[in-house]
């Protein structure tokens, strides 16, 4: 054997644990105990398959051990139950990384469906998180929550009626979102403080918000930027806004259909944008005071172009906006930008087939009883390069193969 | 007091009878012993030689438990301090927590000092041993009046508050939350060497000591663990331990992240002159999954310590 193929054969068994097992669980009586269990027994390399059925859930599981997989026989048929939880913050919480999490759903969780915090490398594929009563202030916050972590897949993923936002990823780098549905929840798919993410294929319809690019003050990681949102259908965002007041979705217009907020380098392009009554597209500034010296507040370097826009604005859900659009003649553009910093400070272009408008808003601060909304044109400027491609180590794309 | 309570506890170690020494060798081993007393830390209700009891100034709320602490240094070795004041335990090394109410042991809450890093294991008593519950478990019990579902944390819940950059780590004990007279103790017993920089915590309800700073011993021992930088609640911006400096990360006029349903409709973490209007004290009242601070480890309202952060955000100036 020469040296090249005695190192392949080295890095394979090195990659392919010699032991790798399956440790198999069924709903019934004890399941909190018998699958929590076999979430800490699990090593490196093992799978937790969840059978087919319902599993009644007491407690919060956890996962923390790396390069496990935890699947199911389907989001329709394997189902973790949580609405008997007693305690703990999450349905599922994971805390390790090289995580594969595929084909079961989470219903009714207290707080998130399910979260993973500094899990690297985590897939999220055809789950499905509910809460089945409906969209409800007392649902849990997020539906699938990655958080604090580097590289993150989501795909084929259903999340219902999440009170804050269905998936909603913070404070990671480099994520794909593709392939996935949010409906009924406050924010649809919400990316926030965040590096590098690809958010493309969705459908976000029947949120309060369809898709969030946000970044927000007083956080470890700041300064989100270079996002791209594609080919997404984000359409009849029409369910009234239901997020605990608070919390900055609760700010986010009921009929938004993709708003961008004090982040850079976002580009959202060849999407279908229909019947969102307060905007297809809302470009803003974040509008709160804070006195982080680090954190800037305006949106920079955005590009809107090539999407396909349907009816918009009718019934714009902000404050002052009823008045606004009567001013308009009835309704609001389909893309508007706020105008705070002006156009030096933020570089937003849009280059599309419809009205755009400038709120005209002087500062992030200045109320919008004071706006003087305008067309403007916004398809010129300083080129801006377009963010590379997310590109996620291959495991993860082979996990789901 | 010339014979102070420390002092009698070496007393009690050094006239420990002749049971079977502590088991270094299960401490330092992959094992996960079924009982407690594979460990030998005891001789019945007495801590075997080299373990030693000792107490906080100001303690983690746990359901009106009463907690019976513990540490273990093996012979010959000794622990010391890090550049925040706490101790740092050699390998070999155990901290061992009692919860009981009045003579009813509940469970005894292991951390292993292994070569390769700390172990948390939760021991639930059956009879006059405790026997290793990994997944935890609810007991139903009624406290102070109240039928409550008391829980045994599972080992990944004992890492969610013990953890330090996703590493487990023993919370404390820190120097500045533990008695003068039983530091003193330790040192002259040979268990701990070196000296600790920090600034004593009051107890909480040492209604002596100033309003403030017992508030922050209280949202230190009871929040510092997961709300500091390198704690499970990093990404909330939210950083309670006891030398936070910046009023923002302390959570005064700071707005939620993702407290979802938590926030309670409230815009502030802490709304200085309003503990009505604080999430802080929202989710403190609040025994309710995915509502609840902390999230595990506690089935009741803590109502002295609500009281005692609610006067202090009372007392401060109003924006």
């Amino acid at each position: 054997m020469n040296k090249p193929c005695l190192s392949l054969a080295a890095a394979m068994l090195l990659a392919s644990p010699a032991f790798a097992r399956t440790i198999t669980v069924a709903p019934g009586a004890d399941a909190q105990s018998r699958l929590q269990e076999a979430l800490i027994d699990a090593q490196p390399g093992d799978t937790v398959q969840l059978a087919a059925g319902r599993f009644t859930l007491t407690d919060g599981l956890s996962l923390d051990v790396n390069r496990v997989t935890v699947r199911g026989t389907g989001p329709a048929t394997t189902i973790l139950d949580f609405k008997g939880q007693k305690g703990a913050g999450e349905g599922l919480l994971v805390t390790s990384d090289d995580v594969v999490l595929r084909d079961f759903a989470v219903e009714d969780a207290k707080g998130d469906a399910i979260k993973s915090k500094g899990a690297d490398r985590i897939v999220y594929y055809n789950l499905r998180a509910e809460w089945t009563g409906g969209p409800k202030a007392t649902n849990g916050a997020y539906g699938i929550y990655p958080v604090s972590s580097a590289d993150v897949l989501i795909d084929g993923v259903v999340v219902k009626g999440a009170s804050d936002a269905g998936i909603y990823v913070g404070q990671s780098k480099r994520i794909i979102v593709r392939n996935s549905t949010a409906m009924l929840n406050v924010a649809g798919i919400e990316i926030e403080n965040s590096y590098e993410a690809d958010i493309y294929g969705n459908v976000a319809s029947h949120n309060a918000g369809g898709i969030l690019v946000f970044d927000l003050p007083n956080l470890p990681q700041m300064g989100g930027h270079s996002v791209r949102i594609y080919r997404n259908t984000v359409d009849a965002n029409d369910t009234a806004n239901f997020a605990p007041k608070g919390n900055i979705v609760a700010s986010v217009p009921t009929g938004t259909g993709v708003m961008v907020m004090a982040n850079r380098d976002v580009h959202v392009f060849g999407n279908t944008l229909t019947n969102n009554a307060t905007a297809n597209v809302m470009i803003v500034a974040y509008r709160q005071p804070f006195k982080d010296t680090t954190y800037n507040p305006l949106p920079r370097n955005v590009v809107v172009r090539d999407n396909k826009h349907g009816r918009a604005g009718w019934e714009p859900g902000f404050p002052g906006g009823a008045q606004l659009a009567a001013a308009l003649g009835g309704s609001l553009p389909p893309v508007f930008w706020d105008g705070a910093g002006g156009r030096g400070a933020t570089n937003v272009q849009v280059r599309e087939a419809v009205p755009v408008m400038t709120l005209g808003l002087a500062e992030p601060s200045t109320p919008v009883s004071d706006a003087k909304p305008a067309p403007v044109d916004l398809s010129g400027g300083p080129a801006i390069v377009e963010p590379k491609p997310v590109v996620l180590p291959a495991s993860m794309e082979d996990a789901i193969k | 007091m010339r014979f102070g309570a420390a002092a009698i506890a070496w007393c009690a170690l050094v006239s420990a009878s002749a049971t079977a020494p502590v088991a270094n060798d299960v401490i330092l081993s992959e094992a996960m012993p079924q009982r407690l007393s594979d460990f030998h830390f005891f001789d019945g209700d007495r801590p075997n030689a080299g373990v030693v009891a000792y107490h906080l100034t100001t303690p983690l709320f746990s359901d009106y438990a009463e907690k019976d602490r513990y540490i273990f240094i093996p012979k010959g070795q000794k622990a010391g301090f890090d550049g925040d004041g706490k101790i740092v335990f050699p390998v070999g090394a155990a901290i061992i927590k009692t919860f009981r109410y009045g003579v009813t042991k509940i469970e005894t809450r292991v951390l292993l000092h292994r070569a390769n890093g700390w172990v948390a294991l939760p021991y639930v008593w059956a009879g006059d041993d405790a026997v290793l519950k990994r997944a935890g478990t609810r007991i139903d019990m009624t406290v102070h009046g109240q039928a409550i579902s008391y829980a045994v944390p599972n080992v990944n819940q004992c890492k969610e508050c013990h953890a330090s950059d996703g590493a487990i780590m023993p919370i404390g004990p820190k120097a500045a939350n533990i008695e003068a007279v039983q530091m003193t103790g330790l040192r002259k017993a040979g268990m701990i060497a070196g000296l600790a920089k920090f600034v004593p915590m009051p107890r909480w309800d040492d209604g002596a000591a100033p309003l403030a700073t017992r508030a922050r011993a209280y949202l230190d021992v009871n929040c510092g663990h997961c709300h500091n930088p390198k704690g499970a609640a990093s990404n909330s911006g939210l950083f309670l331990g006891w030398t936070m400096t910046d009023r923002t990360a302390l959570g005064i006029g700071k707005r939620p992240v993702a407290a979802g349903r938590g926030s309670g409709g409230y815009d502030f973490a802490i709304d200085p002159g309003h503990p009505e209007r604080s999430i802080l004290i929202h989710r403190m009242q609040s025994t309710e999954p995915g509502i609840a601070m902390p999230e595990v480890g506690r089935a009741m309202v803590h109502d002295e310590g609500v009281a005692l952060v609610s006067a202090w955000i009372k007392a401060m100036p109003t924006r």
